[in-house]
């Protein structure tokens, strides 16, 4: 068994490469297809047209885009992500100090916000169509239907602003001591948590209350089972693979969705980096973000899948 | 004295106040204007500059690809950080003088074509390498060279040959130019060990604070520089931190919570609101800048000067400054320059909303269909509800507009300066012959109404040589008439800048010249202990 899972997996990531270069591609068409030209815009409008021309040489943009891009990616795969056009500063480290900042809000939001879903889908279900099941039901249905912004603007004015609890300037730096830092990430980290959390929550009921009219339920009510161990050690392992999806979407999200919320706590993440950067038109940038979000989620995607068919023996065994 | 009084006069040396303001108020309470004044005196007098403390603002505008190098500088962070740890030869007082820094006095020949400074003596670079003429030199050589794409080019393009002689600096000029002080103000022109020309971007400079981080984007700090020739009156705090916070809403809530002490760009729409928050401070002050709307004289139909007069006649200015600056400005006359400029002309007639004068040159030109205005959220907060504004008090000249709403990524390159009728802001320069030179002479670089008048041009020329003041200032009514009446820009409001400071600073000096008090609101004020 273990040798077929093996191929499985090894199949997955072939593809997810594959798919990777395809998205690639698709990156540099589009930064192409931006108006505007980079040797343009750092010399401005009083450029003569000879200044423009030395600068599009020296910055290569001269030669014909499939060359442009083979030497994009074959920087890539050698790990050089080449320079800024605008400052010209290498783009590795500081993307890798972005890219740090964001996991780390992400990690946080998400180790509250999936055990948080995961228990209140429990209890929802529990307690199905009581009173509880449609208070938690209802509250993170309004936390997900209001715009991310206006909760991030409520929490700010409320428990920054008036009670003073968490600061509302979530700016991180290399050096900061945990606990500042775990301080300045916690209003953005509730944020996420409550934009995320109807979804996960939602799922986890709608997919245990399918399982729960199964036959082998009714076996462990007979047998004496309490509900909640019906649920927890029946109904929920055999409900986990769109519970999987949903998460995986979810943490995609929080990887390369946040951009709104790092404006507003002003948290150095990779979405305010990868705007700053198209608005200048810095290409080289803002293919390495491209990319980097596209392998995230198709990453998370696959470890989707992937644990959907360990969960699920049918699919492990496919005849 | 009354406790009202002593309330009052505290409020004006924190700057909350105005001198006018309080002494209306003093007369209200039946004080004689010659005590209240002397009142004034002694509370100012007690306000004497704390020492140490962490200073932290909260400041719109920074980016990530933001440098330190200061020829790159355009946005409003590295500009007020450059301020803390970079100083230029001369400074600019609140009233428009110019005043020593870095040198300590300066002469001109009779024609203002050959000027000489003074380079003062004793001060060190945070490398602790001593000022020397050789590193203004060597400074003023790398902004005029081409290849470093400085901001402080189009200042340099006049000066023919800078020059070292014993400890003076002289400069030749091209051509007269009785403003020169006035010109190497500006914030890109730092005075770097050997101009910066090993490596621009070190960050090393004379000013009283050393760089202790920066992160482009994110933030700024910076720690008292001990040998600082000029303690007494510059670098308070200890520490200087600047937070780059560009949205509005999060700035205010930095300021509410006290992450912040001082933050920038306060939007006018809510002014009235924040005025009423406990311990915050509103700090206006009416500055050069101004949201203009550009027409260009050579494209069709703004080619025709009736068709120019007529959008300028439909202009509601009143209402413009009251709906979208809540009155925090004042209202436009259709040429670049007002009252905060020194040798301003204040005998131009005012322009009024005249929608049948508007209708009448607009019948005159002979156009008809409609006029597509393209404006943008970035071309100046609220640019589009002023375009829609517009576009009410165009229809009731008979004027039928056409308003475009752009998306801001681009908006710069592709619409401002290349469309020929948009919305757009200029931030003021520090003299009535910069703002002329840079945007509408024909040579300038950012022509953005395409005026080409070569009468216009000699008339620029000569009152920029002129030494006598009082002729110099009727060349510039002269000039402004010209642009008023002739130009492709029409001006309907010059904003306030707005900074909002907390009860914890103290030395805010509203400065008209740049905003956020000349950028040297971080090194001006203190914290109160």
């Amino acid at each position: 068994m273990a040798s077929g899972l093996l191929r499985l997996v090894a199949q997955r990531i072939v593809l997810g490469i594959i798919l990777l270069v395809a998205v690639s591609v698709l990156i540099f068409v589009g930064t192409q297809i931006l108006p505007g030209d980079v040797a343009q815009s750092i010399l401005g409008q009083s450029a003569t047209p000879q200044a423009v021309a030395n600068l599009r040489a020296q910055l290569g943009l001269d030669q014909p885009a499939y060359i442009r891009y083979f030497q994009w990616l074959g920087g890539l795969l050698q790990g050089n992500l080449g320079n800024a056009l605008s400052n010209g500063q290498p783009i590795g480290p500081e993307i890798a100090m972005r890219l740090k900042n964001t996991l780390f809000l992400a990690f946080w939001a998400a180790a509250v916000s999936i055990p948080l879903s995961i228990l209140l889908g429990l209890i929802a279900v529990r307690h199905k169509n009581g009173f509880i099941d449609k208070l938690i039901s209802a509250s993170t249905l309004a936390t997900i239907s209001l715009p991310e912004f206006f909760i991030g603007y409520l929490l700010i004015y409320f428990i920054a602003v008036k009670l003073q609890w968490f600061t509302s300037v979530s700016t991180v730096y290399p050096d900061m001591p945990f606990l500042q830092r775990m301080n300045a990430i916690a209003l953005p980290a509730a944020t996420l948590t409550l934009v995320v959390l109807a979804q996960m929550m939602r799922m986890t009921r709608a997919a245990i209350l399918n399982v729960m009219q199964s036959a082998y339920v009714e076996t462990a009510e007979l047998k004496g089972l309490t509900q909640f161990e019906i649920i927890w050690k029946h109904a929920f392992p055999n409900a986990i693979a769109p519970i999987i999806n949903v998460i995986m979407l979810n943490l995609a999200y929080l990887v390369v969705g946040v951009v709104v919320i790092e404006v507003i706590f002003v948290y150095p993440g990779m979405g305010q980096y990868l705007v700053d950067h198209v608005a200048k038109r810095d290409v080289p940038v803002v293919q390495d973000c491209g990319l980097i979000f596209a392998a995230v989620y198709i990453a998370l995607n696959m470890l989707a899948d992937i644990f959907s068919i360990l969960s699920n023996p049918r699919l492990r065994h496919p005849k | 004295m009354s406790k009202e009084l002593e309330y009052l006069s505290s409020r004006v040396a924190s700057g909350a106040m105005s001198r006018r303001d309080f002494l209306g108020r003093a007369a209200a309470l039946g004080v004689a204007a010659p005590f209240a004044n002397s009142l004034l005196a002694g509370a100012a007098f007690a306000e004497t500059p704390a020492k140490g403390g962490t200073l932290t603002a909260g400041i719109q505008t920074g980016e990530s690809t933001d440098s330190l190098d200061p020829a790159s500088w355009t946005n409003q962070v590295p500009f007020v950080f450059g301020r803390c740890w970079g100083e230029q030869l001369v400074e600019l007082t609140p009233e428009g003088d110019v005043k020593p820094r870095l040198a300590t006095e300066w002469d001109s020949n009779k024609d203002a074509t050959k000027w000489t400074f003074k380079i003062r003596k004793d001060v060190t670079f945070h490398n602790g390498k001593t000022l020397t003429a050789d590193d203004v030199v060597a400074t003023m050589e790398r902004h005029s060279d081409k290849k470093s794409k400085s901001g402080a080019l189009g200042i340099m393009q006049g000066i023919k040959s800078i020059t070292k002689d014993g400890d003076t600096v002289v400069f030749e000029l091209k051509s007269a130019n009785a403003d020169l002080p006035f010109l190497l103000e500006d914030y890109h022109l730092v005075i770097q060990p050997n101009g910066g020309k090993d490596k621009p971007d070190a960050g090393i400079g004379t000013g009283p604070y050393k760089i202790e981080t920066h992160e482009a984007g994110v933030r700024d700090v910076g720690q008292r520089y001990k040998d600082y020739w000029n303690g007494d009156k510059y670098g308070h705090a200890d520490t200087v931190v600047i937070l780059t916070i560009n949205d509005p809403t999060a700035r205010m809530s930095a300021l509410q919570s006290g992450k912040v002490q001082i933050i920038n760009r306060v939007e006018p729409k809510v002014v009235h609101l924040v005025k009423r928050l406990p311990g915050v401070t509103i700090q206006n002050v009416a500055g050069k800048g101004f949201y203009p709307f550009n027409m260009f004289c050579d494209t069709a139909p703004f080619d025709d000067a009736n068709v120019r007069m007529a959008l300028k006649l439909a202009m509601n200015r009143k209402e413009m400054l009251d709906t979208i600056l809540r009155g925090y400005g004042s209202v436009g006359n259709d040429f670049p320059i007002n009252k905060a400029y020194a040798l301003f002309p204040d005998d131009v007639p005012q322009r009024a909303f005249d929608p049948d004068q508007a209708k009448h040159y607009y019948k005159k030109s002979g156009h008809s269909g409609s006029i597509l205005l393209r404006t943008s959220d970035v071309a100046f907060p609220g640019a589009v509800d002023a375009a829609q504004l517009y576009q009410q008090s165009c229809a009731k000249a008979g004027i039928d507009l056409k308003v475009e709403r752009v998306p801001g990524d681009g908006y710069w390159s592709e619409v401002w300066n290349k469309k020929p009728f948009s919305t757009s802001y200029w931030g003021g320069r520090p003299t009535q012959d910069q703002m002329y030179s840079v945007a509408y002479i024909s040579s300038a670089d950012w022509n953005d109404t395409r005026f080409k008048d070569k009468d216009f041009d000699a008339l620029i020329v000569k009152a920029r040589g002129e030494l006598d003041k009082e002729k110099r200032k009727s060349m510039y009514h002269q000039a402004a008439m010209t642009i008023r009446d002739k130009g492709g820009l029409l001006v309907p409001m010059f904003n306030d800048f707005i900074e909002a400071t907390s009860s914890k600073v103290g030395g805010w000096v509203k400065d008209p010249n740049q905003e956020f008090s000349n950028g040297m609101g971080m090194i001006r004020c203190w914290v109160k202990q």
